[in-house]
Order: C-alpha cells, then sequence, then structure tokens
C-alpha cells in the first residue's frame, strides 16, 4: 500500500475504493464519487502538497465498471516540492453523470470540467460557470462520447464538388 | 460588424437560450454574456448604448455602465482565433471573457480511430510551433506503457532537437510580440534566425513543419551528413543574434514601458491557476520539469533555470531570451557528447525494420507489412507523461485497452491552461495592456483548441 493511499485513508476515513500502480512510477488511487472534494482538498494542503493540479480529463469505458458507471475521471497532481505525481480516479453515474467540481480547490480546473462537460456530458457540481467551452453553445451530443460516431457531422459544401 | 455577421451571432445565441431552456437550467456565465453581446444588430446596439446613458446618468455620480465589446476571434494580435468579449469603462478593461473553440478540429477524438503510430502524425499539429514536444510528450506516454527502453543515442537526438525547437518558438514568440508593440525590426532577425532552424529541422526530418521525427522507440533517422557542421555553426552564432535582440529591446524606452509592470500576479495565485512554464518562472517559481522529473536524460546535461522576480510582461520577456541561451548551451552539450548506438530501439513489434533489410529479409518483411497495416499492440492501462515545452508543461494521457488503437488521448495543453491567467490579470488593467498580456503568455490556438 502506498503511502499516500495511507495519509488519504487516516484523513478521509472510508474515501478510498481501491488503488493501482504502474506502469513505471504512476500511482492511481480510486476515490468515492462523494468524497473527491473532501480528498483533493486534503492532499492540496500538507503533508501531501499536492498544490499544482496538472489536468482533469475523462475516459468513457462502454462496458462500465460494473456498478453502473461508465465515465472514468482522472485527476493529475503535481507536487512541486517532491516532484511527485499522483492520479485520482473517480467514475461517474451513466445515466446521469454528476461529479462534485474542485473548481475552488484549484481555480485551473475550472476550463478542464468545462471541457470535460462539453465533450463527456459530465455535469460537475457548484462549478461556476459550466457552459461548452470548445464546441459551439448549441451544439448537441457530446463528442468524445464513444458512442458519438465519428464523420457524424455533416460536410459542408459537399455538393458543390 | 457587418449586418449578415451579427444575424449569424445572434442566431447562436437565441440557440444557446434554447438549449439551456430544454435543459431546465439557467444560462451559464459566459453562455449569458455572449448571448448578451451576440443578440444585437447595430441599430440595437446603438439603442442599448443609448438606454446605459440613461441608467448611468440616473445612477449614482461616477457609475458607468461597462461597454461591451467584441475583440477577435479575427483579430491579429490574438495570436490566432481567440476572441475576447470585454467589458470596458472607458479606457480600461472591467472583465473579460474568453471565448475559444474557433480552431477545434477534434484531433483527440480521430486520435482513437487510429492506430498508434497514425496518431503521432495528429498530435504534431496541436500545438503547430512546437511539433517535437507535442511527440514527445505522446511517444513517452506509449513507450511507458509498452515499457519500452528508448537507446541513449535516441534520447540525446530529441533533446537536441527539442532545445532547438524551443529556439524557434521563443524567437517567433519574440517577434510577434514586438510587432504588436511596434517594434517591427525585432520581427525581421528573428525570423532570419528561425528560418535557418527551420532548415536544419528539414535536413533532420524532411519537413520544415509539422515534422514527425520522433517515432515510438526512438527517432525516425540519424544525424544526416553535414547536419552537425550547420547545427554547431547555429549554436555558435546564436548568442550574438540574442545579443542583437536584446540591443533593440532592452534598454528600449518604449519596450520597457510597455511592457514593466503589466500583467504581473501573485506566484501564489499562478499555481492555483495551474500556470506553468515562462509565465511561471517569471514570477520567481524556479519549476521546470526537466530539472524537477527529469525525462530523456535531461539529469546529464548542465544548465541553469533563469527566474523573474516581478512576473510581469517584461520579465517573461527576460526569461525567454535567457531559455534561448540555456537551450544553445545543451545543444552544444549533445552535440560534444552525441553516444554512439542505434537512433531507435530494436524492437521488431514495435519499430519498423530498417529500410535495406527488407529486400533481404522474409521477417522484416512481415514485421513491416503487420506495423504498417495492423500496428502494433499495446498492453491494457493509463499513463500520463509530461514534457517541459515552451509554454509549460504539455501532458498527455493515453489510455490503451490492449488493442492497437488507443482508447483515449488526452493533451494537457499548457496553453490552454495559461489563458486562465488572463482574465485576473485583465481586470482592471488598460485595453492596449491587454495585448501586450496575451502576447507575453505565448498561447498558441492550436494547442488551446486541439
Amino acid at each position: 500500500m502506498s503511502e499516500y493511499r495511507n495519509l488519504v485513508d487516516v484523513a478521509c476515513p472510508g474515501s478510498v475504493v481501491d488503488e493501482f500502480e504502474g506502469p513505471g512510477d504512476e500511482l492511481t488511487i480510486e476515490i468515492g464519487r462523494d468524497r473527491i472534494r473532501e480528498v483533493c482538498q486534503f492532499l492540496k494542503g500538507e503533508p501531501a502538497a499536492f498544490r499544482q493540479l496538472s489536468d482533469v480529463t475523462c475516459v468513457d469505458i462502454l462496458a462500465g465498471n460494473g456498478r453502473g458507471d461508465r465515465f472514468r475521471l482522472a485527476y493529475q497532481l503535481f507536487s512541486m516540492e517532491s516532484g511527485d505525481r499522483l492520479r485520482l480516479r473517480v467514475w461517474a453515474d451513466a445515466g446521469q453523470p454528476e461529479v462534485d467540481s474542485v473548481t475552488g480547490v484549484w481555480a485551473t480546473a475550472n476550463w478542464h470540467e468545462r471541457e470535460v462537460y462539453d465533450m463527456f456530458g459530465v455535469r460537475f457540481s457548484d462549478h461556476p460557470d459550466l457552459s461548452r467551452i470548445l464546441m459551439p453553445f448549441d451544439w448537441e451530443g457530446h463528442p468524445l462520447r464513444r458512442d458519438y460516431p465519428l464523420g457524424g457531422e455533416e460536410v459542408k459544401f459537399s455538393d458543390a464538388v | 460588424m457587418s449586418t449578415d455577421q451579427s444575424d449569424v451571432f445572434a442566431l447562436e445565441a437565441r440557440e444557446a437560450r434554447e438549449v439551456a431552456r430544454r435543459e431546465g437550467r439557467p444560462l451559464a456565465e459566459t453562455e449569458r454574456i455572449v448571448a448578451m453581446v451576440e443578440a444585437d444588430t447595430a441599430q440595437e446596439a446603438l439603442a442599448r448604448t443609448h438606454a446605459n446613458e440613461e441608467i448611468s446618468s440616473a445612477a449614482a455620480p461616477g457609475y458607468r455602465e461597462p461597454m461591451i465589446i467584441n475583440l477577435g476571434p479575427q483579430h491579429p494580435s490574438t495570436h490566432g482565433v481567440l476572441r475576447l468579449v470585454t467589458e470596458l469603462d472607458g479606457e480600461v478593461v472591467r472583465d473579460i471573457h474568453p471565448v475559444i473553440g474557433y480552431l477545434h478540429t477534434g484531433i483527440e477524438k480521430q486520435c482513437e480511430n487510429k492506430t498508434y503510430w497514425q496518431g503521432i502524425t495528429l498530435v504534431t499539429r496541436m500545438d503547430y510551433l512546437s511539433p517535437f514536444f507535442n511527440i514527445h510528450a505522446y511517444t513517452q506516454s506509449v513507450e511507458k506503457l509498452l515499457g519500452l527502453e528508448v537507446p541513449p543515442r535516441a534520447q540525446w537526438l530529441r533533446v537536441m532537437i527539442s532545445e532547438l525547437n524551443r529556439i524557434t518558438s521563443h524567437l517567433v514568440w519574440l517577434g510577434t510580440s514586438g510587432l504588436e508593440l511596434g517594434a517591427i525590426s525585432i520581427f525581421f532577425y528573428t525570423y532570419r534566425e528561425r528560418d535557418r532552424a527551420l532548415d536544419l529541422f528539414e535536413m533532420i526530418s524532411g519537413e520544415r513543419m509539422n515534422n514527425r521525427y520522433f517515432q515510438v522507440g526512438g527517432c525516425a533517422d540519424d544525424m544526416p551528413p553535414g547536419f552537425e557542421k550547420l547545427l554547431r555553426q547555429f549554436v555558435t552564432e546564436m548568442p550574438s543574434r540574442i545579443d542583437e535582440y536584446e540591443g533593440l529591446l532592452s534598454q528600449n524606452p518604449i519596450w520597457l514601458e510597455r511592457t514593466r509592470g503589466v500583467g504581473a500576479l501573485p506566484a501564489e495565485q499562478l499555481i492555483d491557476l495551474g500556470i506553468t512554464g515562462p509565465a511561471l518562472r517569471a514570477a520567481g517559481v524556479d519549476l521546470d520539469l526537466r530539472k524537477a522529473r527529469p525525462y530523456s536524460g535531461y539529469e546529464h546535461f548542465d544548465f541553469n533555470i533563469p527566474v523573474g522576480t516581478n512576473g510581469d510582461a517584461y520579465d517573461r520577456y527576460l526569461v525567454r531570451l535567457r531559455e534561448m541561451r540555456e537551450s544553445v548551451r545543451i545543444i552544444e552539450q549533445c552535440l560534444d557528447g552525441m553516444p554512439e548506438g542505434p537512433h531507435i530501439a530494436d524492437d521488431r513489434k514495435v519499430v519498423l525494420p530498417p529500410r535495406g533489410e527488407l529486400a533481404t529479409s522474409m521477417e522484416a518483411l512481415i514485421h513491416h507489412f503487420k506495423l504498417v497495416t495492423e500496428g502494433f499492440s499495446v498492453p491494457e492501462g493509463e499513463a500520463y507523461s509530461a514534457v517541459e515545452c515552451p509554454r509549460g508543461e504539455l501532458g498527455c494521457y493515453v489510455v490503451a485497452d490492449g488493442g492497437p488503437k488507443p482508447v483515449r488521448v488526452h493533451m494537457r495543453d499548457p496553453s490552454f491552461v495559461n489563458l486562465q491567467a488572463l482574465r485576473p490579470m485583465a481586470k482592471n488593467a488598460y485595453l492596449a495592456d491587454l495585448i501586450v498580456m496575451i502576447g507575453s503568455l505565448d498561447n498558441v490556438m492550436g494547442g488551446v483548441d486541439r
């Protein structure tokens, strides 16, 4: 069991679901959906000191995790002091995917979460400005879902040739 | 704004409202401000201005309704298609709302439908000023998933070309930033050197831009004959060229006046906003992934991380100029200490066999055919690896399911993250300084929108 898992286990009992190691020196800790903000708040402060959130992104696993969840979110944390990286994993529901926003913990999460909402349709509760960011506001569907077809967009001017 | 254009905009705004109504939610902040600015025809905008004047005169003395204007997306100083909906009070910016996505090409989606080696061609085109860094982050993640060891010579070649790319990227930034502030001649000087570096890229990779030079396992080819001599010539001359740029700008009263004290934010806030690269280092934080988490053999090189003190546009300028000098030093060390050996790993299940073998070896032909048609399979798992690109941390997150195509490729592009700092920076600054801030953050819209 890793040092960081122990830290989280002690500070936020019952929040850790599982832990995965590799490849290389990568460490992933899976967190219960309703505990993510609390765990992030703890990890940002001492002693873990993950002061920077590098990235928030999502993977659409159509087969799901067997508990009715489909969207797997990945938070990449980075500690400037030790140079350590840590990935947090949270699963979001297949039907009404919604996860707590961590924008209040790291301001940088704002646009990352907007991108995940835009591309996957995962909503973030208490997000200050949850709107589409890369696609137009009136776009229908969420392009990075695995069941969203590639080439689903009508090709403009194709009748001209 | 022409009538036709405002009609299109008004339509988008109506549809945004319609979508929000259908989903039974209020408009989000950015949607509201965009709908507001888009719903106007020229006549409506005039009528609203008159109405605002009446509100202002009725409200407390000194109070003025902000004027909302669209800056971009087609504006030369926005470094691409960046749109800023700006709330102005006279010359002072009260607030800005960046609207991005105009260059979105769905590269991440396309990567899921291509084999791993085809994906390299796509990721190169994200941040078009630093193609080598894009591939580096991507190939590193794939190599990590494969557990593939990159030979030392390939690592050195990667470092050498990356640092040359850092110089060209900073040269573009310096030239265009000068141009925006009316220092026109600097542009010709920097593009003179950049073109010579592009010639070198062409020599080693066959392409001047969007170079597909790094492969999974190493580099596509070794240095061609004559390359080393030309690169040595380039790095010997470069320091005196940087002296020229400094001579043009560092003491230039207009440059100092326009950049000093502009766009400074406290280091703590920058870290919270996830800012990396020269924009963070200018504020005195010596975070550089080449030192913090050395990759590709960076631990063997002797170089410094330039940092600033105030974090304003002038400090960012100084940091980038010094970084170019450090890059020159690293390239010199690469050329002096280039290890012997292969330029790519010798794993025939992943790496294409040498061209010459195809005519004589049946095995090589089979491997070549399999790799080109089906691609190589990557064991199940997820990996994130990052490189220090000219703009900061460029990370690549790859999820594999054991097949020849990735399940997910995501780029953490520093331009995208750093752009978030623009809003707090621009609040209560002059409109003219906003252009300096955009320039000093050095965002590449190809990387922001992907």
